[in-house]
């Protein structure tokens, strides 16, 4: 005869809370929570507090106000008159268009500086080490500000451009000035737009063949000559549409006039020390990143790679790259990221970005400090989520795919 | 992440904000010193000397008052502050009173929450040129590269008078005096623009000041002044009066020489009154009998200070101009003490 016996019903002990493993973590978790909303709530109530204290309110309201300052580098259309608002998005275009510029730079460089690194020529291998690692042991300002000094410093004056003390380099077409580079700019006439047509069509032209050279490939083992076929399709077509339309595009050359050069396109010093550090800095880490990813990849697959008879180029495009990157990608979205809030260094050399306009000068004339450093923390936050979103977008068009 | 960066930015303005509470006074003399927000270095207004001293013409207001509140002038700390920070220091509790060649306008008073004690300078905004250029009228600056420092009055004077006169400029922001300095002096920017005080201060410390003329246009008023925080009005009264004894003092003949002697009684009611020696004025600002003795000891008077740090027979070489006393000619003019 068997008894089955009941297990017997535990009552529930509030000592439980913290002896039993079964709700100890709750226990935690719970308090944790706790203690975080009551700082939370600590701080949104002594905010209140203060502003209250101080006699000011919480406001957006001034970036609909005029601003009344001017803004050297304007990508739309700004002037004194504009709102604080339209200031701020001034400085975020130019936010942008620095870290779009040294993203690429720092990317170009890094690449070719990890590559280098790893040539077997003495030489070549010990340079790129000295660059690496005196770019990326000195701190980001100093090369800013040095890049600044040498463009204010050392270039000549406009003025000396008159005097016949310093002359246009480039065939009379680029001024470098202690003001800044001049460099020609595109002028577009009746017709351009066809042309841009034409150059985007071309574009998806060389695509297409590209694709069409991989399926016959894939398909017949047959290699065409896509390098040259592409270069053709890109020249040609542009070439004839840009003769027949009558030159639609023509460059404006900068010339002396007054105080400054006149016309053509004017990078201010502040935009060149910035970019130019930022990329050399950033492309330092970059290097080492590319470089670490190709060590990755096991000398094995090199050596199969060429007991296949794949040539060396072939090899590092088609076999080494591709797991390398799949190392490389990661690291180089946190690289992106530093350097778009890097670019905030910007305040340094005047460069106006969205810290100097919004961040700088209308929290300065409108004292609405809280509210222009949430809007600025807003937009950096906003804008690295959102690189982070396509870059890893592309990690995932190239990670390992198991089938 | 989100909420991180919220609760970051609340717990910066969390902070901040908590330390500017009223009762300013007792915060300093608890503290023992004087916090004093000064620029970050301009010859003459307010710099540190060959022994790392602040001094100045900024400088003296600061010495003054806290010599006023402790009998030692020394008893200050000063934090320079660059345009765009000046005010968030104030604001912030982070010094108790700007001296920073300041102008008093109407949204700094009212919509920044501050409080203008007085004016200790009437300046205007000017320009500064090399000779080399060979302009001399601010019209004739059509298309040229201007140095102008960030978040300050100037700045706003400068695009209204360039959009006024139908003229267009290069506008290159910087932070501080010495950087403008040098930007100027490399030539990247033509025109140096600030108040005209500032300017012949900066030319002052030029290599070869002969070489810069200071165009005769003056675009705009520029009071400068010290200012506290809104909301505390005890010490501003303390501020406001202690420059006011400076100003008094020039007037009624008080000097540093004298005021010793004047200290043990006057025929003068007024004199008396402000040195203590009657009535209790001291008291009635939460201070001892002989505060205004200390303010006007630590660097003279009003005309003392002037003439020691930017008058005509120091570099910078300023003429008394507006900033005469009003029965010379000029604008200052002290409430009477009673």
């Amino acid at each position: 005869m068997t008894t089955v016996t009941d297990p017997r019903s535990e009552s529930f002990r509030l000592s439980q809370l913290i002896y039993d493993t079964r709700y100890r973590s709750l226990t935690i978790q719970a308090v944790a929570m706790a203690l975080i909303v009551l700082m939370l709530s600590w701080l949104v109530s002594n905010t209140v507090q203060n502003l209250q204290a101080l006699g000011k309110d919480f406001d957006f309201g001034f970036l609909f106000e005029r601003a009344g300052y001017d803004i050297n580098q304007r990508l739309i259309e700004y002037d004194s008159n504009s709102t604080h608002g339209r200031a701020a998005l001034v400085g975020i275009l130019n936010t942008l268009l620095v870290a779009f510029l040294g993203c690429v730079t720092a990317t170009v460089l890094g690449i070719f500086a990890g590559v280098l690194r790893l040539s077997k020529n003495w030489l070549v291998s010990r340079l790129m080490a000295v660059y690496v690692e005196g770019f990326r042991n000195v701190p980001l300002l100093l090369w800013i500000i040095a890049f600044f000094a040498i463009m204010t410093e050392a270039m000549p004056a406009p003025r000396a451009f008159r005097t016949g003390e310093a002359e246009m380099a480039l065939f009379d077409t680029v001024a470098v000035t202690n003001r800044g580079v001049y460099i020609p700019a595109p002028v577009l006439h009746d017709g351009a737009g066809v042309l841009i047509t034409v150059l985007l069509a071309s574009l998806a032209g060389i695509w297409a063949f590209r694709r069409y050279a991989r399926r016959l490939q894939d398909e017949t083992g047959r290699i065409l000559p896509v390098g040259w076929i592409s270069l053709a399709i890109l020249v040609l077509p542009n070439l004839v549409a840009y003769f027949l339309l009558g030159r639609p595009i023509t460059l404006d050359y900068p010339e002396l006039g007054g105080f400054n050069f006149k016309g053509g396109l004017h990078l201010r010093n502040s935009l060149i020390a910035l970019w130019l550090a930022l990329s050399v800095y950033t492309g330092a880490f970059i290097a080492e990143i590319v470089r670490a990813g190709i060590l990755s990849v096991s000398k094995g697959q090199t050596e199969a790679a060429y007991a296949l008879g794949l040539r060396p180029g072939r090899t590092m495009r088609l076999v080494i790259l591709p797991q390398a990157l799949r190392v490389i990608v990661p690291p180089l979205i946190s690289q992106f990221l530093n350097l778009t809030k890097n670019s905030s260094l910007a305040i340094a050399v005047g460069y106006m970005d969205v810290r100097s306009t919004l961040g700088g000068i209308t929290i300065n004339q409108t004292g609405r400090e809280l509210e222009g450093m949430l809007l600025l923390g807003g937009f950096y936050l906003a804008a690295s989520l959102i690189i982070s979103a396509v870059m890893n977008f592309y990690n995932a068009s190239i990670k390992l795919k198991e089938r | 992440m989100k909420t991180t960066a919220l609760l970051g930015a609340l717990t910066v303005a969390g902070l901040s904000a908590g330390a500017a509470a009223a009762a300013t006074l007792d915060d300093v003399k608890a503290r023992g010193h004087l916090n004093c927000g000064v620029t970050t270095g301009l010859a003459g207004f307010a710099a540190p000397n060959a022994n790392g001293v602040w001094e100045g013409f900024d400088v003296a207001v600061c010495r003054a008052v806290a010599a006023a509140i402790f009998g030692d002038p020394m008893a200050v700390e000063f934090t320079p502050t660059t345009g765009q920070t000046r005010f968030t220091a104030l604001a912030s509790g982070e010094v108790d009173m700007l001296a920073r060649n300041t102008t008093w306008t109407f949204t700094r008073d009212v919509d920044l929450k501050f409080d203008f004690v007085g004016i200790n300078y009437y300046d205007g905004q000017g320009f500064m040129v090399p000779k080399s250029l060979g302009v001399s009228s601010a019209k004739e600056l059509d298309g040229a590269t201007v140095c102008i420092q960030t978040g300050t009055t100037t700045e706003l004077n400068l695009a209204d008078f360039f959009r006024a006169n139908n003229m267009a400029y290069e506008p290159v922001p910087i932070e501080t005096n010495a950087e403008a300095q040098q930007q100027f002096l490399a030539g990247a920017c033509d025109v140096y623009t600030t108040d005209a005080s500032g300017l012949a201060a900066t030319r002052a410390t030029f290599e070869n000041p002969q070489d810069y003329v200071i165009l005769p246009e003056i675009i705009s008023k520029e009071p400068l002044g010290p200012l506290v925080r809104h909301g505390d009005n005890e010490w501003g009264d303390l501020v406001r009066w202690v420059l006011n004894a400076l100003i008094a003092a020039e007037e009624l003949g008080i000097t540093s020489a004298n005021i010793d002697e004047l200290a043990k009684g006057t025929s003068n009611p007024e004199i008396n009154r402000i040195l203590g020696v009657e009535g209790n004025l001291g008291e009635m600002l939460g201070l001892s009998k002989d505060w205004a003795i200390n303010a006007i000891k630590a660097n003279g008077n009003y005309g003392e200070i002037f003439a020691k740090y930017i008058g005509e027979n120091t570099p910078i070489g300023l003429a008394r101009g507006l900033n005469a006393q009003w029965k010379d000619g000029g604008l200052l003019y002290s409430p009477p003490f009673r």
